[in-house]
């Protein structure tokens, strides 16, 4: 019992540690290959290729004055921004980033939280995420604030449902909720030689999610809520110092979350094909499997950040066009073929 | 993959079939072109190390062209006439030297110098040209002020613009 007690600490700890990091190294990554991408060289002077500018934008942050608008309502305020960083810091923990490993004598499953129902945590949990962001431009007081919190909940509302629905697809497939579970379910190989991942699969699900989770984590071609040409910053205009620093954080762990997420539903997980028949011991194996993870998460991640140097961003009714007319009818016929085939197949 | 050509032919919605109409070839295209961006060389400079090096139509800031350890100017005050910016004062004292003039004190105020080379188009010696520096730092309004010892510049060093100007006159 001690000894769980103290791998779930260790986890934890683990866990916040990589979350924050990784997400601010997400910032650097961000600036850097989107400089290449616009032919500049991007923050090179901090430290080995600009490696710690991050870390110095975050000391930066800490030093400022946090000033609150005369006519914000200060609880709500504060409030906010710590609703959007707990709840993109929270949702990671169910994602499984490894199979179970053996050391110091006890069988570790590699990930946080093993949830039986992880898949409506899930939803559950990015859906509060609204909350921070509507929280934030109400209680600043600000038009342009006030503006960016309600695109933000009316977009994120709009495709939390075609989110949830793809994500349905990928359930009956795997016929369990439990994340873990899903990844062992692709572990298999179709005809022989095609690993089961869900992008083969469920290639519609597939697309649909991604798109949804771009609009979820209020990346480019869906960043309506703040716009920065027509809402000055959107929700966090009035926001200054840590607080910003936590809504800018927030998005970039959201951003890394996401990316968890699609690689663990759609991209086989932590799961390494043909790695099974290498002959290599149970360690070494899930030691390669986290670098799998790991190497798949970067590339989603790169991905993100060049999609968002692709493509400009969506006028509001296409928006909702979009989500309604066509995320939806797509991943609801999704499911029906789904289920179609899963009831003529078995 | 779609054909869509970007040249020439207007492309309607209905002519499309549902796998353009999903646009996904052109994300696709698009975000090749992204990935192919990246490689590119850098269009910037790394400042402090590396400089930027103008090309001889580059107006910087203006000097006096020195030939023969003497500046070229007669101290006719033209200059300082068409100065829109009145940054350039001139007072003209005597020589024994066959050009019989010269300026006893020949100052710019780099404060106010907008650098449209008018100086330099309305000289008649070719005394004062546009030279290819642009780094001008001070830390006072006194020390903006330019004088005839920092002004002069040697024919060698302006050699690129003054072969530009005879060419472009």
């Amino acid at each position: 019992m001690e000894s769980l007690l103290l791998i779930s600490i260790a986890k934890f700890v683990a866990f916040l540690s990589i979350v924050l990091l990784a997400a601010i190294l997400l910032v650097y990554a961000e600036r850097r290959v989107s400089a290449f991408i616009q032919n500049r060289v991007g923050p090179n002077r901090v430290g080995p290729w600009g490696l710690f500018q991050a870390l110095a934008d975050v000391a930066k942050l800490l030093l400022k004055e946090d000033i609150v608008p005369k006519n914000a309502y200060k609880p709500v305020h504060d409030l906010a921004p710590i609703i959007s960083i707990a709840v993109s810091l929270s949702t990671f923990a169910i994602v499984p980033f490894g199979n179970t490993i053996d050391i110091f004598g006890s069988h570790v499953k590699l990930m946080i939280a093993d949830v039986n129902v992880g898949i409506l945590y899930l939803l559950s949990i990015t859906s509060l995420g609204v909350y921070g962001i509507t929280l934030a431009g109400w209680s600043s007081n600000n038009k342009y604030s006030l503006l960016g919190g309600l695109r933000s909940s009316a977009q994120m509302i709009s495709y939390e449902l075609s989110m949830g629905l793809s994500i349905i697809g990928v359930v009956m497939v795997a016929g369990t909720l439990r994340l873990d579970q899903i990844v062992v379910h692709q572990t298999q190989y179709l005809g022989g030689w095609l690993p089961a991942w869900n992008i083969f699969v469920q290639p519609v699900a597939c697309i649909t999610f991604v798109v949804a989770a771009f609009a979820e984590t209020n990346r480019l071609p869906f960043d309506l809520p703040e716009a920065e040409p027509e809402l000055v910053g959107g929700y966090h205009t009035e926001y200054t110092g840590l607080k910003f620093g936590l809504f800018f954080l927030a998005e970039y762990a959201n951003m890394f979350t996401a990316s968890a997420v699609i690689v663990t539903l759609f991209l086989g997980g932590w799961h390494l094909p043909y790695a099974e028949n290498l002959g290599v011991s149970a360690l070494t194996l899930s030691l390669l499997q986290v670098l799998a993870f790991i190497v798949k998460l970067v590339a989603v991640l790169l991905f993100f950040i060049i999609v968002r140097w692709t493509i400009p961003r969506f006028r509001y009714d296409q928006l909702m066009n979009i989500g309604w007319k066509v995320m939806l009818p797509l991943t609801l016929a999704n499911v029906l073929v789904t289920g179609l085939v899963i009831l003529l197949t078995q | 993959m779609g054909t869509m050509q970007s040249s020439g032919k207007i492309i309607r919605k209905k002519d499309l079939n549902i796998w353009q109409k999903s646009y996904i070839p052109e994300i696709l295209k698009g975000v090749r072109q992204t990935i192919a961006e990246m490689f590119k060389p850098k269009f910037t400079y790394n400042y402090p190390e590396e400089h930027f090096k103008p090309n001889p139509s580059f107006r910087g800031r203006p000097v006096l062209v020195k030939e023969n350890e003497v500046e070229r100017c007669v101290a006719c005050g033209l200059c300082s006439r068409v100065c829109p910016a009145l940054a350039i004062e001139v007072q003209a004292s005597e020589t024994q030297l066959e050009k019989e003039r010269y300026p006893i004190k020949f100052e710019i105020n780099m404060v106010r110098c907008i650098f449209c080379g008018f100086c330099e188009e309305v000289c008649p010696e070719e005394a004062i040209v546009m030279s290819n520096e642009y780094e001008l730092v001070f830390s006072s309004q006194e020390e903006a002020v330019f004088d005839k010892q920092k002004l002069l510049k040697s024919t060698e060093e302006l050699k690129l613009r003054l072969e530009f100007l005879r060419k472009n006159r």
